[in-house]
């Protein structure tokens, strides 16, 4: 099963329930981090990277003694990553989608399929967990380019974790890069924070989510902090409240030195325990009633 | 005129509610929510909107299923897999469409059409504060960084026929597109960490990508009694790449009780958070005032 | 003698220079003898959610002119402007345009050989 830990806001505890949930799995298990802007989770797991790979994308090289600057590519090209000025080719690999237009349009052969660096893939191993990660090259815009790429991936994962319960650590936000990691999930747990800002930011994520029609849950984080409009909504759009984590200093602190809850506190354990078997029948086709909180 | 922009690399570091707090301190000035994935500052701001705007970037490609004879041909050359065949016609997935062009340059039947999309929309608003310009992209949405760009500008125009001498923007998060949008250009980059593994990894990123982009740079750490020993480290780094730190903020849960009341937190106490806040606002002042001074060019590029 | 565009926050040579190449307002084309001038909208770049230096490089380019005086250029629009042979004077922002063009006309601006941004 894939199951996507995401959420509107940043800094409400993603990364946190992906390496604690990774942390209690019974069983082989992979976790992926697909924030490749900022990847973190590796701080918490802790895996020993055994590889680390560029990642790079498909952009188009021109080969300027058979152009005959008929302006094709530049005419189908909504990118600006390929232009005739005056009378000289030129392209803008960092401007590129890679849709392949311009190679298919040329008359003249005179494109051919070069890349770009995009970033970097690691592989890596922390007990029964099997690790991945993307981490973006600074400078570089565009990441859902990096994270599609992370996504496929997970197929060089071990058999029984391929076929088995992968958990990825979506980006923060309801744009591009957060819809691309949650797509294709079989869930999707929104943690949140029961905020002014974290309330506002779940909605945001609902909207942005539900459409991609995987079953939706909430963490709620750093409960007893703000106030209970959260839950009023949970109630109202009937999403189930998989867990709540109590604000705790003493979890802050743990987080502050790279331990997870799971590992700095004991009861904290048994949560993620039942928070795992909770996740996995939100995941499960059920034919039954959701549960709630 | 000066633009300082508060941003974090990593989110929820007090980002927002910090920027809230300056805009409550500040004097003359416009305030923008560059964060158009997630915007936050109108929860504390409670803006009156004055005026507002669709926001259109781009194209999404949409099939006519009168005029689609299911030749297959846009499946074949959709490089993002946003084709899927449903019935006898094909159907392209908005949220998977790259808005390339292709299908609809090869379409045997011209049964694709190219709207331009509607991806969200943006605002001019009145404040206790002052003027906020602000903005919603729509969920699922490129966030490229033109939005930011647009709110920039309309902020400029402002601070500029209203006599304003400074633009205060909150951020948006991550080192993407939106952030080299909001960056470039601008005066100080005050950057809010906290004390924690991602806090420390991140902020050499969102430094880097600075001076990048030839930005100013100032520290906060937040949180900083969470863990003593990374603050230190933090500040140590910080002194290494001669950057100011403005202040050791105290995690306290005031923060969050005033954004329940939606008031910044130096509205709603005089605590000893306050006190740091408005010391920290204090600094950042004096900083903006020397780079003035220190940069008295010659105007042009006159040999 | 070929027309020069002037990176402008308006259609007037008393307007001021956009210190912005790509996402300019708009160009004043000028004929640097006659001071005889033509507005160039730029509308069409500031629409680009990416690419608009490279748009507005290809917009000067096909209106035939040489010389390009403006505030900062970003590397890939001065790449554009480079293959079309289009020299640039940057960091004249803050000059109105027919400032700019009498500082052009006096030799008083370099021609970068590298972007400002």
């Amino acid at each position: 099963m894939r199951i996507v830990v995401a959420s509107g806001k940043g800094g409400t505890g993603k990364t946190l329930v992906t390496a604690s949930l990774a942390q209690v799995w019974d069983g082989p298990v992979g976790a992926v981090d697909l924030d490749v802007e900022e990847p973190n989770l590796h701080l918490f797991l802790e895996p020993d990277i055994w590889l680390c790979e560029e990642a790079r994308m498909e952009v188009p090289e021109a080969d300027e003694s058979l152009c005959t600057h008929c302006r094709a590519c530049a005419e189908i090209c909504q990118f600006k990553a390929i232009s005739v000025l005056g009378e000289v080719l030129l392209t803008f690999p960092e401007m590129c989608h890679g849709c392949g237009g311009c190679l298919a349009v040329c008359p003249e052969n005179a494109l051919k399929p070069s890349s770009r660096l995009l970033g970097e893939i690691c592989f890596g191993r922390a007990g029964d967990i099997s690790f991945l990660m993307g981490r973006l090259r600074v400078g570089e815009a565009m990441s859902p380019p990096l994270i599609r790429a992370v996504k496929k991936a997970v197929q060089n994962f071990p058999p029984e974790i391929r076929s088995g319960d992968v958990l990825f650590d979506a980006p923060p936000g309801v744009s591009c890069p957060a819809v691309n990691a949650v797509m294709d999930a079989d869930a999707a747990v929104l943690v949140t924070e029961p905020t002014p800002f974290g309330f506002h930011d779940l909605k945001l994520a609902v909207e942005a989510f539900r459409p991609l029609g995987c079953p939706l849950g909430l963490v709620i984080n750093k409960a007893g902090l703000g106030n209970l409009a959260v839950y009023d909504f949970a109630v109202a759009e009937g999403l189930p409240v998989l867990t709540e984590i109590p604000y705790d200093r003493h979890i802050a602190e743990a987080y502050s030195q790279g331990k997870t809850a799971a590992q700095a506190l004991p009861e904290m354990r048994a949560l993620f325990r039942e928070l795992a078997a909770r996740v996995k029948d939100l995941a499960r086709p059920a034919p039954g009633e959701r549960r709630y909180a | 005129m000066h633009e300082v922009l508060i941003i974090s690399g990593k989110g929820g570091t007090g980002k927002t509610t910090l920027t809230a707090a300056f805009a409550h301190l500040a004097s003359n000035h416009v305030i923008c929510d560059l964060d158009v994935d997630a915007p936050d500052m109108h929860l504390l701001l409670a803006p009156d909107v004055q005026a507002s705007h669709d926001f259109i970037s781009g194209n999404k490609a949409e099939i006519d299923p009168d005029k689609c004879t299911n030749c297959g041909l846009c499946l074949d050359h959709c490089r993002f897999e946003a084709v899927e065949q449903r019935g006898d016609v094909a159907w392209i997935d908005p949220l998977k469409c790259e808005g390339c062009k292709v299908c609809v340059h090869f379409c045997p039947t011209e049964a694709i059409a190219f709207p331009e999309n509607h991806c969200g929309s943006w605002y001019v608003s009145n404040t206790r504060f002052g003027t906020l310009v602000h903005a919603r992209l729509f969920p699922g949405q490129e966030n490229s960084g033109r939005l930011v760009d647009l709110l920039r500008r309309q902020a400029r125009e402002l601070a500029e026929a209203g006599g304003k001498t400074l633009i205060l923007s909150d951020g948006p998060p991550g080192l993407g597109c939106p952030v080299i949008s909001s960056l470039s250009g601008v005066n100080l980059a005050v950057v809010v960490t906290e004390p924690t593994p991602s806090g420390v990894h991140d902020l050499g990123r969102v430094v880097e990508l600075c001076r990048h982009f030839r930005a100013d740079a100032g520290v906060i750490v937040n949180k900083y009694d969470l863990n003593i020993e990374r603050t230190e480290e933090i500040e140590a780094y910080c002194r290494e790449e001669n950057l100011p730190v403005f202040a050791r903020l105290a995690h306290d849960t005031i923060m969050t009780e005033a954004m329940v009341q939606g008031l910044a937190v130096t509205e709603f106490s005089t605590g000893p958070l306050s006190a740091s806040i408005r010391q920290a606002w204090t600094r950042i002042e004096s900083s903006l005032s020397s780079e003035e001074k220190q940069s008295k060019q010659t105007v042009g590029g006159a040999i | 003698m070929s027309r020069i565009a002037v990176s402008s926050e308006g259609p007037g040579l008393d307007e001021r220079v956009d210190p912005r190449f790509g996402r300019a307002a708009g160009f004043v084309l000028v004929d640097p003898e006659t001071m005889e001038h033509e507005y160039l909208d730029n509308g069409a770049s500031q629409a680009r959610s990416q690419g608009a230096g490279i748009q507005a490089a290809e917009m000067v380019a096909r209106a035939g002119v040489k010389t390009v005086l403006t505030g900062f250029v970003g590397p890939k629009a001065f790449q554009a402007l480079s293959a079309a042979r289009i020299e640039v004077g940057q960091n004249l922002e803050g000059l109105t345009v027919r400032e700019a063009i009498e500082q052009y006309k006096q030799g008083r601006v370099a021609v970068a050989d590298r972007p400002n941004r």
